[in-house]
């Protein structure tokens, strides 16, 4: 996880490039330019893309993600990264599971789904806001003990016989195709943009990921901070569990495996600074729907997942990879 | 700082042996020469992973793709013998490590000339390795009867009583400990992850180094990749998928230090072991596998607590800090 800048040399220029000049230049830019050029290529490699249905069930393949990745992008943004969000999902629908056994109905059920994502959240924020442990040891710890207590719960065996009405979170429709997930997805990438960019508590989490010795002496309560940001991302998880849940209709102890290191990938995708201190919720929001098309678009095309997935990984050295040999080449240019 | 770390392995030698006193207990065979023999072979792999893992987490980088190098390397060597098994072996497990390496050194140039964070490098190379397992294979296994039978024997076969597997991980062990001990390339790897900021004007080259370590890594991978598909005779696209979250775990309850610069070869090898006692111990101890999952992630967390008092008290802390700024 740590790097040093021995190497970076910070010039500040005379003045600032105009605010136009800015956005074009923006991670945020270039990634729509993708995610454009992508939107193009699949209407011309299948006539099925464009089809309004279609493309309401392709939302599903980053709804869900997305929204523990805003919860993730401030995690990551603050200098820390949490990799059992996958394993929280499984622990939280278990539980869920787990209580429909006994009868209990869907307002008991989200009840039960918040109460776990908040203890798991608070579990990893214990350990690593006020013990001080690396969050990417302590969280692949706990990657391994919450969906570990799924396995000893569950075992081979599923659960399922959801209530009816808790159906609506994953398949239901608010309006035409406009799905319920949709609009949840929508709701809370303009809450965290809010929370990001337009609070006090979202300025502080920038500046411990970009100093957080610093930060503490300017008198931002650090642990505190990091702590809600891990007890946000397991209310995120929560949520996100719920709707994968109640989309799947039934929770074995394998549910959602892997998408720990998918979501980061869609958080670093969207110009989030992996080292921590800098990034943007629309960046995260372009990212997890060119991700989403990219997957989509590739199925429509009979590529298998495991195929996508190198595209995936491809896409996320690449847009790394690119500005900085850009970047390389035109300082040998100055120079 | 030494006697620190002496007391720790220590310490995890002495929770390994409770271990394996308290399955002892309940079962008597398990303590037997011959079934602890077994337990070490069958964590071997752990272990050879471990070891380059460690080299990796040394320079305060870490590789997630190790996993995915193994089953491609050996989704590689399955097909190779299979297509002609007139390769000899020997040259089969050199072409394994020389493929492992390249692959890792993939990781440790992108790192090197681009300085990418290795967590990002080795996330997308893991999802690329494991997708080109696919593309190769389009998606169909290697079964045992398409192996060659010299190819499915070299694992299990018994030198002075034990298994060429369990050489091959005390080789790697002896190799990597002299390596980190007593020659210039590994005491850099100490080097690198203890301060960068001084390891340059000490005159050695960080990225480089950074770069060794996965080669190193890369190749330890490609050989437990032979090792595995030969072993369990079967090669398909998911194998030890998810395995090298087990082998940073390994490293973690070994008390090898995330943030570089901290660990022992004793250690790598104790934390993998005691990953190794725990999965073999609980079915003949009549506890569900499926309790292992949980057992390591506490197991990890319960580390990771001790290794940060550990640190604490040998004064790192301040140092942390100030390197910070």
């Amino acid at each position: 996880m740590n790097s040093d800048n021995t190497t970076q040399s910070n010039v500040i220029p005379d003045r600032l490039r105009s605010r136009f000049v800015r956005l074009i230049g923006s991670w945020e830019f270039l990634l729509l330019g993708v995610g454009i050029l992508i939107f193009i290529f699949n209407t011309q490699a299948s006539p099925y893309f464009l089809d309004p249905w279609n493309l309401s069930d392709a939302t599903f393949n980053f709804t869900e993600k997305a929204m523990i990745a805003f919860a993730m992008a401030l995690v990551i943004i603050s200098g820390e990264i949490d990799l059992s969000v996958a394993s929280i999902i499984a622990l939280v629908s278990t539980c869920m599971g787990f209580a429909v056994q006994l009868g209990v109905d869907t307002p008991g059920l989200l009840f039960i789904a918040l109460i776990v994502g908040v203890a798991c959240g608070a579990f990893n924020g214990f350990l690593v806001a006020i013990l001080g442990l690396p969050s990417i040891v302590v969280t692949i710890g706990t990657l391994s003990l919450f969906r570990g207590i799924a396995y000893i719960v569950l075992g081979d065996k599923a659960y399922s016989g959801y209530p009816e009405s808790f159906a609506f979170f994953g398949q239901g429709y608010v309006w035409w195709v406009i799905t319920f997930e949709i609009v949840l997805f929508i709701v809370f990438a303009a809450l965290f943009y809010v929370l990001l960019h337009r609070t006090s508590f979202g300025r502080s989490t920038v500046a411990i990921g970009n100093n957080p010795t610093a930060a503490l002496f300017s008198g931002i309560r650090v642990a505190r901070v990091k702590f809600i940001l891990f007890v946000l991302t397991g209310v995120m998880s929560a949520v996100a569990a719920v709707c994968l849940t109640s989309r799947l209709g039934s929770t074995r102890p394998s549910i959602a495996v892997g998408w720990e290191l998918e979501i980061v990938t869609m958080v670093v995708l969207g110009g989030v600074n992996i080292l921590g201190g800098s990034g943007t919720i629309p960046g995260v929001v372009i990212a997890a729907v060119v991700m989403g098309m990219v997957t989509f678009g590739l199925g429509l095309l009979n590529v298998p997942g495991i195929v996508m997935s190198i595209f995936i990984g491809l896409l996320l050295i690449g847009v790394i990879a690119l500005p900085i040999i850009i970047q390389r080449a035109r300082s040998r240019v100055n120079a | 700082m030494t006697s620190i770390r002496l007391s720790r392995d220590v310490l995890l030698t002495l929770a390994l042996i409770a271990l394996v006193f308290l399955v002892y207990l309940r079962f008597p065979d398990f303590a037997a020469p011959q079934s602890l023999l077994d337990v070490f072979n069958d964590t071997s792999i752990l272990i050879i992973l471990a070891l380059g893992q460690m080299a990796v987490v040394l320079t305060r980088c870490i590789d997630l793709s190790m996993a995915s190098n193994l089953a491609l390397v050996g989704m590689c060597t399955a097909m190779l013998n299979s297509a002609v098994p007139s390769i000899p072996i020997p040259l089969l497990v050199l072409l394994a490590i020389l493929l492992g390496a390249l692959l890792g050194s993939i990781n440790g140039l992108l790192v090197w000339k681009l300085d990418i964070p290795p967590i990002v490098v080795t996330l997308g190379t893991l999802t690329i390795f494991r997708g080109l397992i696919f593309l190769l294979s389009d998606g169909q296994w290697v079964n045992a009867h398409e192996m060659s039978p010299a190819f499915k024997a070299l694992p299990r076969y018994s030198l002075l009583g034990v298994a060429v597997l369990s050489w091959a991980a005390l080789l790697c062990v002896v190799c990597m400990y002299i390596l980190l001990t007593r020659t210039p390339a590994g005491r850099a790897f100490y080097a690198v992850g203890g301060n960068p900021d001084a390891a340059v004007y000490t005159g050695i080259n960080v990225g480089r180094t950074r770069f060794n370590a996965f080669v190193l890594s890369g190749a330890l991978s490609g050989i437990a990749g032979y090792f595995w598909v030969s072993r369990y005779a079967v090669a398909y696209v998911d194998i030890a998928a998810g395995f090298e979250l087990d082998v940073v775990a390994a490293c973690v309850i070994g008390g090898i230090s995330i943030a570089g610069g901290i660990g022992s070869v004793a250690g790598a090898v104790l934390g993998a072991l005691f990953l190794g006692v725990i999965k073999n111990a609980l079915p003949v101890i009549n506890i569900s596998p499926f309790w292992q999952q949980a057992i390591s992630g506490s197991a990890i967390i319960v580390a990771v607590i001790f290794n940060a008092r550990s640190e604490r008290r040998a004064g790192r802390i301040i140092l942390k800090q100030a390197e910070k700024h």
